[in-house]
């Protein structure tokens, strides 16, 4: 099962290396933006997907991660992808100020304070907070990112830097759902009481999913901002932190694959509709119920953990 | 204090405009445990229903302003209680035994769908609502002198929310709500058709939701087919902040929100208008976790 899951990754990782040189400009863009929001769903789902917890503000830490690599690089001149460490510090120290009075609210309050701190953060960002967001038109002039002295600038190197790291980031979350951090936090998602009373510390893993998703969110952050060469609040509103919620619960929350592919329709779909027009959100909406009324689970649910048990000698489970 | 007061005032109407939103994200909450993200788009269909039906039908013209807003006011409420109820049957209803958070994509789905068709209608400009609909009089209140339509705007939020509080209260079928609200599969058992008290409260909810776009509409004169996010966000604030689920904490919830944004605006920065109503959300949730007057929603343990 996993050796057969293991070739489908690598046929598609094969496919997407080989893909950009019979696209044009245009649609490698296309994938380039499906590869950030697979990035950015990736990073919600370890909060929604696994620990179950309500995230409708997480565009906030994305905003961080890319707000944090403009001001540092347009006033200290420091090379974009430096900053990668630090645009994940920043949104993760910011998700842990957050996140830590508000982290005991249940369900749709946890939901609804995620929305406002989105909402607070980007209208901090329009009123021009610290006088060092730029206000409304953001910032400009952020600089190409260079790896290995070579300056990406095209579509089609910006389009292997973001699915390397996009790949990256499926290898490291895979091993996470599989690790013990996984398993408690798929744990507190099916029962809290239960969880606790296994002695998981709930705060605790609540706290450390918030922190490692808005963390990979803030790195996301960077690299969108190091793409555009320009940022501005707009681009962190509301909206975006649904479109990445839907991908992972239309994908099938906590899988990896699901969530892949829920990126690739909702970002995708769009962009082949572009003929209807106006229209074509239209379709977008109504076709996102029709498939939650088909799919309850998302299109590609996550399974329950299989063990084989033949392979598995004693006390080796317990690890 | 002129100020004061002006901005007390403004707070209330829009409190109220709040309020009467909230009430529907409240019932569908506190029966379907479910955030019905597409609430605020009914809101905004009332709004241009409004237009549609009073630059269409010129009612005001023919039998006075106040009967003419009156009858308006009731045609739109039947209207969307309708597509209230439609949107239920198709969107949600096939998803009841589904996750949760299936439904709510199902709502942020019908959502988009709602404001796109919208816009599609109506085109993506601002809307202007035709002038003197009412006569802009101010009365004048202890020396102060107050719009007339924020008056009647609040006397009829009162005036619906006291009639729906009734409703809830004292007949049989606002029981029924209030038992399918506590446990659903105990009040099913008890003859009570869920399914109906479900179709009630998505006609009751969204009547209120479009009686207040046609305020807002009549208020401020124009109306866009985005407005439903914020109006919507907001009144769902105003839900939580007085503890989803509670009918008074709605109403309680709005008014406050209402009057904390205009009290915000005139003397903090109204730059951070919206920004303050979500800081003291999240104060007030942090020190009372379930809203002001606390949730009434049984909770699976």
């Amino acid at each position: 099962m996993i050796e057969r899951r293991n070739a489908i990754y690598i046929a598609v990782a094969i496919v997407l290396a080989i893909v950009p040189a019979f696209l044009n400009a245009y649609w490698v863009d296309v994938l380039n933006s499906i590869g950030i929001y697979a990035i950015l769903a990736l990073s919600l789902n370890i909060i929604v997907g696994h620990a179950g917890l309500f995230n409708l503000g997480h565009a906030a830490f994305y905003a961080i991660g890319a707000y944090t690599a403009a001001i540092m690089n347009t006033s200290f001149g420091i090379p974009v992808l430096w900053l990668l460490p630090l645009c994940a510090f920043t949104a993760g120290l910011f998700a842990l100020i957050v996140a830590r009075p508000i982290i005991h609210l249940r369900g749709d309050y946890l939901c609804i304070v995620t929305i406002g701190v989105g909402e607070i953060v980007r209208i901090a960002l329009i009123n021009n907070v610290f006088g060092i967001t730029g206000g409304a038109n953001g910032i400009f002039g952020i600089d190409r990112p260079t790896l290995f002295g070579l300056t990406i600038r095209s579509p089609y190197q910006f389009f292997y830097l973001i699915w390397i790291f996009a790949g990256i980031t499926i290898f490291l979350f895979h091993l996470l759902e599989y690790s013990r951090f996984g398993r408690a936090l798929n744990y507190l998602r099916e029962d809290e009481v239960a969880a606790e009373g296994s002695g998981i510390n709930i705060a605790h893993y609540k706290l450390a999913c918030f922190v490692v998703g808005a963390a990979w969110a803030g790195m996301v952050g960077n690299i969108y901002a190091a793409k555009m060469t320009i940022i501005s609040p707009e681009s962190y509103s509301f909206w975006e932190s649904v479109l990445m919620f839907t991908i992972v619960i239309l994908g099938g929350s906590g899988s990896i694959p699901g969530v892949l592919l829920g990126a690739f329709l909702i970002i995708g779909l769009p962009e082949i509709f572009r003929e209807f027009a106006n229209a074509r959100m239209l379709i977008f909406g109504a076709a996102m119920v029709v498939m939650m009324i088909f799919r309850t689970q998302g299109l590609l649910p996550s399974r329950p953990r299989t063990y084989d048990l033949t392979k598995v000698g004693a006390g080796e489970g317990s690890s | 204090m002129e100020l004061f007061f002006q901005q007390l005032t403004n707070g209330l109407a829009v409190g109220a405009i709040y309020a009467l939103i909230a009430l529907g994200y409240t019932m569908v909450y506190g029966v379907l445990k479910l955030i019905n993200f597409a609430h605020g788009d009914l809101f905004t269909i009332g709004a241009y229903l409004g237009l549609t039906l009073l630059t269409s039908m010129a009612l005001t013209e023919h039998i006075g302003p106040f009967l003419g807003v009156s009858v308006l006011a009731i045609m739109v409420m039947g209207l969307v209680a309708v597509i209230g109820a439609l949107l239920d049957r198709l969107a949600y209803r096939p998803l009841r035994e589904s996750p949760r958070l299936s439904a709510v994509v199902s709502a942020l789905g019908a959502s988009i769908f709602f404001q796109n068709t919208v816009m599609l209608i109506y085109g993506a400009r601002f809307q202007v609502y035709p002038q003197n609909i009412l006569p802009k009089t101010a009365i004048n209140i202890f020396g102060l002198y107050v719009p007339l339509i924020r008056i009647l705007i609040l006397l009829a939020s009162i005036v619906m929310m006291g009639a729906l509080y009734f409703f809830i209260q004292k007949t049989k079928v606002g029981t029924a709500i209030r038992a399918a609200a506590i446990d659903q599969g105990a009040a099913r058992l008890m003859g009570i058709d869920v399914n109906r008290v479900i179709l009630m409260v998505f006609l009751l909810g969204p009547a209120m939701g479009g009686l207040a776009g046609l305020m807002v509409g009549l208020y401020y004169g124009q109306i866009n087919f985005t407005m439903g996010w914020v109006y919507g966000l907001k009144a769902f604030t105003a839900a939580i902040l007085g503890g989803i689920g509670n009918i008074p904490g709605a109403m309680v919830g709005g008014i406050l929100l209402g009057v904390i944004e205009a009290m915000g605006a005139a003397y903090i920065s109204i730059a951070w208008k919206d920004a303050i109503a979500f800081c003291v959300l999240i104060l007030i949730l942090i020190f009372r976790p379930t809203g002001l007057l606390g949730e009434r929603v049984a909770e699976k343990v």
